[in-house]
């Protein structure tokens, strides 16, 4: 950089800023005065913006403005203008029967996006993310309920819970422990497992099976069928298929029947609003193995 | 002949700063005033401007006939409902690039013009230029020609120049209420929208367009004028890198021209040597940016060519050759000057390039139309084909019906009670035409399977009939089942197809189906 004196350029005629790099001297060349004017209105501009709207950062807070605008009151408006704008579809939520909803098409939709998100906050927790479950928490995509998996079954299990103990409607079943409480011996035990596997016609030990066959009856075939098809009113799964709530190899199936396992689903009465359990039935119910 | 030409008393805006020794820290605008005039390129620039805006304002009300379910609006822009109508061609969002593509031709062929005939864009058809040679035209209408602008802009406010400055401004003003009129039509049924603007039902941001663009178009075209070419847009800088000395731009002809004199018979009664240029301003008078073409090719030059049509005029009145300002390339200017340029003197002495009879002789060379094609022309012409040659195979064979899956992440299969095992998927159907239309969902491979289509009351099958709405994609939840037996471990491949029975259109997803690894 060279000095500062007044250099005139010879072929603009342009004075200097007297910077020189390289030999490139840098003109300079005026600005057009409504550009100053154009910088001038921004620092108005922002001055008009400061008294307006919050700017300044104090200890608590910030200045508020006089226009009183804060993106937190926006958002609750526009959440206020979507839930008017549902107001109708809530409403009929609330009024119509489940198999009423499911049967408007535009308004099943809108109860499984409903149920969708209600089930992301209250459900995935036990049942994960894509309602898959895992060993002690069902499926919800698959095609075996042990309570029932019409609309209205799925409805009742949401509402009140199984063995929800802060709910008298919610319903139980209460699988003995016929190992811990000595009510069957390890080797029929053993034996009825073997049995319970042949009935779903998984490999299995002939023998051992042939004589859990009598145990089963006269222990398990009152709640569980006799094929070991289940029966929902008590909440007594089926035996007889490839979905095993605890896992169906041997092993499980004996540490089952030896001390059952039984886990809790809350009621959701009071907890979530009308609307928001039935959106839950029409979404899981419309997860695929909806009956 | 001499007394008949008025010599202008201006100096080109970019000039002052070499005349004054102080400056400023901010510079005043220099006022311009260009001057009417008449000729060649004038008349070139009035059907341009005819043809621009004729386009600008008349397309949004041009009809084509779609059916019943499509507009029927010749070109919309209909970004509600995410579709863009060009006469027979509807293009949905994903096929956007045909959009991009015309872009990129439209880049590449500005780089085309542009080092072909230099700013060309910015001479006819830029809407800055087109605009503000519209705004002129009203100024002139109302305040007369520069000098009578000048009068009436140095003189005192009377009652007659409030006058007609109000109605200059409202009529400015009106201009630019219908150039931003004119653009929300094309985003919506004009028609119906005029109507609507009219009686104050229109949306809001329909009125909010028409303010904003009528603020730019006021302020741009009507106060701005010039001061957008030379400081607010960048194709000026650019253009440097755009032409070479083969390119045709607006070139005063200082061979011809130089030594400029006013006085011709004084100085040949002197004996001095005299060039064509009398030095009448004439150039800078007509001038929309204000400068000199004298002073060589410069930023501020949107090569217009008004001042080509100026001096045109003033050598037709002098007897002489037109052409002293002309399009010319920097080659042949360079050459014409070398051959005009004493060599002992170093000085431009216009007799050199003019034979015993007083016409230009072989010394000058003329712009020969043969060097258009040089290989970076042909090279943009060649890019600017291809895209569009691309272009256009990709719009003939484009599909009109598709099908795109996405397969359930989380299950990726569920286990069935009976050992089977289910995939769920979604399933989109693409109606790409505005008729509606019954499409064919089938499987293809994955033996034994069924699938079940919620919202479709039929049985599970392998095959299912689909109406879709014209022009609209249908979102399915599609369950595919295996049953055991069938399944094999880990993932297998199969596909989904649509198809159109009546116009055998058909589209293929390759999807595939998850079971347990063991």
């Amino acid at each position: 950089m060279a000095g500062h004196e007044n250099e005139i350029d010879q072929i603009s005629g342009t004075e200097t800023t007297g910077h020189e790099w390289d030999g490139i001297k840098e003109l300079n060349t005026p600005l057009p005065r409504w550009w100053l004017w154009t910088f001038y209105a921004t620092i108005i501009f922002s001055l008009v913006y400061v008294v307006l709207y919050p700017a300044i950062p104090l200890i608590n807070g910030a200045t508020q403005g006089v226009l009183g605008w804060s993106s937190r009151a926006l958002l609750r408006e526009e959440i206020a203008e979507a839930e008017a704008a549902n107001a109708d579809k809530l409403e009929a939520m609330r009024t119509l029967e489940l198999s009423e909803i499911a049967a408007d098409a535009e308004l099943r939709q809108f109860a499984i996006n409903a149920g969708n998100a209600a089930f992301k906050v209250n459900c995935v927790q036990c049942h994960g993310a894509g309602a898959a479950g895992s060993p002690g928490y069902p499926n919800l995509n698959d095609d075996e309920w042990i309570w029932g998996g019409d609309l209205e079954a799925i409805h009742l299990t949401i509402v009140h819970g199984i063995r929800y103990v802060n709910d008298d409607d919610s319903r139980i079943s209460d699988m003995p422990a016929f190992g811990a409480d000595e009510l069957l011996a390890p080797d029929e035990i053993s034996d009825t497992a073997w049995y319970v596997l042949s009935l779903s016609g998984q490999d299995a030990d002939a023998a051992a099976a042939g004589r859990g066959e009598t145990l089963y009856v006269d222990n398990c075939a009152a709640c569980h069928g006799e094929a070991g098809e289940g029966v929902r009113d008590l909440g007594a799964p089926a035996l007889n298929d490839a979905i095993w709530l605890y896992g169906g190899d041997h092993t499980q199936i004996v540490s089952q029947i030896n001390a059952p396992s039984h886990g809790v689903m809350p009621g959701w009465q009071g907890r979530l609003a009308d609307e928001t359990v039935k959106a839950l039935a029409v979404y899981v119910h419309a997860l695929g193995g909806g009956e | 002949m001499q007394q008949e030409i008025e010599h202008a008393g201006v100096a080109a805006v970019n000039s002052g700063a070499r005349a004054s020794g102080e400056l400023p820290l901010y510079a005043a605008r220099k006022k311009v005033f260009p001057k009417r005039t008449e000729g060649n390129f004038r008349r070139f620039k009035w059907i341009v401007m005819a043809i621009t805006l004729g386009i600008y304002y008349l397309t949004p009300w041009l009809r084509w006939d779609r059916g019943e379910h499509a507009p029927d609006q010749a070109i919309l822009i209909d970004i509600a409902n995410r579709r863009f109508y060009v006469f027979f061609i509807e293009i949905w969002p994903q096929e956007f690039f045909f959009v991009a593509g015309l872009l990129v031709m439209a880049g590449v062929g500005l780089f085309l013009i542009t080092s072909v005939v230099g700013r060309a864009w910015c001479g006819y058809t830029c809407p800055q230029t087109v605009w503000t040679d519209l705004f002129l035209v009203v100024e002139r209408f109302i305040e007369g020609d520069r000098n009578a602008r000048i009068r009436l802009d140095k003189g005192p406010w009377t009652f007659d120049k409030l006058r007609k400055r109000v109605s200059k401004h409202i009529l400015f003003i009106l201009i630019s209420v219908a150039t931003g009129g004119a653009w929300i039509f094309y985003f919506a049924d004009a028609p119906t929208l005029a109507y609507e603007f009219a009686t104050l039902q229109a949306p809001f941001v329909a009125y909010g367009t028409v303010a904003v663009l009528t603020g730019t178009t006021y302020f741009l075209g009507a106060i701005l004028r010039e001061q957008v070419c030379i400081y607010m847009c960048p194709w000026p800088r650019i253009q440097a890198a755009m032409l070479d000395e083969s390119s045709l731009v607006v070139t005063y002809n200082d061979w011809r021209g130089e030594p400029r004199t006013r006085g011709t018979k004084k100085a040949a009664a002197d004996g001095r040597i005299a060039g064509d240029c009398v030095d009448c301003n004439a150039c800078v008078a007509v001038c929309p940016t204000g400068i000199d073409i004298r002073d060589g090719q410069q930023m501020e030059c949107i090569t217009c060519a008004l001042c080509i049509d100026a001096c045109d005029n003033i050598m037709d009145k002098l007897g002489r050759e037109r052409g002293l300002i002309s399009y010319a390339t920097l080659s042949d200017y360079s050459h014409n000057m070398r051959e005009a340029t004493d060599p002992d003197t170093g000085a431009i002495d216009p007799g050199r390039m003019r034979g015993a009879d007083g016409k230009f002789d072989d010394h000058v060379r003329h712009f020969d139309w043969k060097i258009m094609a040089r290989p970076r022309t042909l090279i943009y012409t060649f890019m600017w084909s291809m895209i569009g040659v691309g272009l256009l195979v990709a719009l003939l064979a484009r599909d009109r019906l598709e099908v795109n899956v996405q397969h359930d992440r989380n299950p990726v299969f569920v286990q069935l009670s009976d050992g089977g095992i289910r995939n769920g998927y979604t399933v989109k159907v693409l109606n790409m035409i505005p008729e509606p239309r019954v499409i064919f969902l089938s499987l293809e491979g994955l033996p034994g399977a069924t699938m079940v289509v919620d919202g479709i009351d039929q049985p599970a099958g392998r095959s299912f009939a689909i109406p879709v709405e014209p022009d609209k994609l249908r979102a399915l939840r599609v369950f595919v089942s295996q049953p055991p037996g069938y399944v094999e471990p880990g993932s297998a491949d199969f596909s989904f197809v649509v198809e159109d029975k009546q116009s055998f259109e058909l589209d293929v997803y390759d999807a595939n189906f998850n079971a347990p690894e063991n």
